[in-house]
């Protein structure tokens, strides 16, 4: 099936040049980096924008790198890229779990990070990680750069906080101990979306991070697990209280892919694993990353 | 929208239309006819090229964002004949229909340049993005885990 949609097509040799050309196409241009989800939007017609700004010829935004206690990642950087990379493996090796479990060789070899959370589909394997990281998004536009929180960052169903004229630069994340899980759902072991995703971070002195994918409109965190579990070494009461609130924290959907309280249950199980896991993770007494606990 | 582009080791330049996918292009204007046209979503995997060193999903690139770059296809790693990892295929009946199969060379082949001796599950998990529906799959992976020097656990 061709794409049926007509629109133009630019390459920017820069980061000034691309903003240039979004202010020029208000509301109807879209960046094109890895394009795994944007050319089968545009074959579905779910989007028809009149210009296509390629900006995989902007320098500067494809490396990886560690400075001052922060691990930056540029927004062309792929899975693949994550996932053969020594930093990220050492300062996020939840960065690495998750991108495994995303698609297939060939998708991660060309999709990226910062692509997944700009799509911002609710089973975006990037956002429950980065939402349990100190992540923070920066972006360029015609104002100049300005930073936004991964917190603030989803906003619904494939809409972010980025604006029509602005390029995600890359992404921070703040460098600290941790141990942690990130268990996916799928109908089976090879490529699949996730039916439900969990994302676990245990930092010193009993701090928790917890967010969910796949069964909300968008990934979010779950302060009131987070809230309910601060400052407590985990025992099975504890365990049980905050999975207890899974049911009330989740709003999941019923599809072709499971049904919303099969997503409910296996996402209890998901979170007692991956507190217990995380746990162990953080002890050094853990199964390696990339071990999937389901 | 003209694109320089290497096929197999031959300097091709194109016209192409912004909205012109790179498979379409690849089979209907190179002639090259390896990659297949499957779920044109990234799914099945049998539009599997090889472009810069590494296996893309051809049905989800733009030929314009072919511009520059290098690809190879089935038909240019086997054009002295069968190489190893092939004849390895053929001896083991890995393939009955043979759709799938031009995309799963490359994908081994891939696999082989970056992790010479891969385990089994380096191979399940480096082929797993490609749909096969005849041999199940296992005459496939005993091929390249032969063609890696017999598999490490």
């Amino acid at each position: 099936m061709v794409i049926a949609h007509e629109f133009d097509y630019r390459r920017p040799a820069s980061l000034e040049e691309a903003i240039g050309i979004l202010s020029e196409y208000p509301g109807s241009a879209r960046l094109l980096a890895g394009g795994t989800d944007l050319v089968a939007w545009l074959r579905d017609d779910v989007v028809a924008p009149d210009m296509l700004i390629d900006i995989k010829d902007v320098p500067g935004l494809g490396e990886i790198t560690v400075d001052d206690g922060v691990l930056s990642i540029g927004s062309l950087v792929t899975f693949t890229e994550l996932i053969e990379s020594s930093l990220v493996r050492e300062h996020a090796p939840l960065l690495v779990e998750m991108a495994e479990t995303v698609a297939s060789t060939g998708i991660r070899n060309r999709a990226t990070m910062v692509g997944n959370i700009c799509s911002a589909v609710p089973s975006c394997d990037t956002g429950p990680v980065l939402l349990v990281y100190d992540t923070t998004v920066y972006l360029a536009g015609p104002g100049g750069e300005r930073s936004v929180d991964i917190n603030d960052w989803f906003i619904g169903l494939r809409e972010t906080a980025l604006s029509d004229d602005e390029v995600v630069t890359r992404v921070d994340i703040k460098i600290r101990h941790h141990g942690g899980v990130y268990v996916k759902l799928m109908r089976y072991a090879g490529e699949d979306l996730a039916q439900a995703a969990v994302g676990v971070v245990v930092y010193p002195d009993d701090e928790y991070k917890v967010a969910f994918g796949a069964v909300a409109p968008t990934p979010f965190r779950s302060t009131r697990i987070e809230d309910a579990l601060r400052g407590k070494s985990l025992d099975d009461a504890l365990v049980a209280d905050v999975v207890a609130m899974v049911d009330d924290e989740t709003s999941p959907i019923t599809d072709m892919r499971a049904s919303a309280e099969y997503r409910t249950r296996m996402t209890e199980v998901m979170l007692e694993r991956g507190l217990w896991e995380a746990t162990e993770r953080f002890a050094g007494t853990g199964t390696a990353y990339g071990v999937r606990l389901i | 929208m003209q694109l320089r582009t290497t096929v197999n080791g031959e300097d091709w330049t194109l016209d192409a239309a912004p909205a012109d996918v790179l498979l379409d292009v690849l089979r209907e204007r190179v002639g090259v006819k390896s990659p297949k046209i499957g779920c044109e979503r990234g799914d099945c995997g049998s539009c599997t090229i090889i472009m810069d060193g590494r296996t893309v999903r051809s049905c989800l690139v733009l030929a314009v964002e072919a511009d520059g770059h290098e690809i190879t296809t089935v038909e240019g790693i086997g054009y002295d004949g069968l190489n190893e990892l092939q004849s390895l295929m053929l001896g083991n009946n890995s393939f009955q229909c043979g759709f799938c199969a031009p995309a799963i060379v490359l994908a081994a082949t891939e696999l082989l340049e970056h992790n010479p001796n891969p385990s089994r599950h380096d191979v399940q998990e480096a082929l797993a993005g490609n749909l096969c529906r005849c041999t199940g799959y296992e005459p496939i992976i005993e091929a390249v885990l032969s063609a890696g020097g017999g598999g490490a656990e």
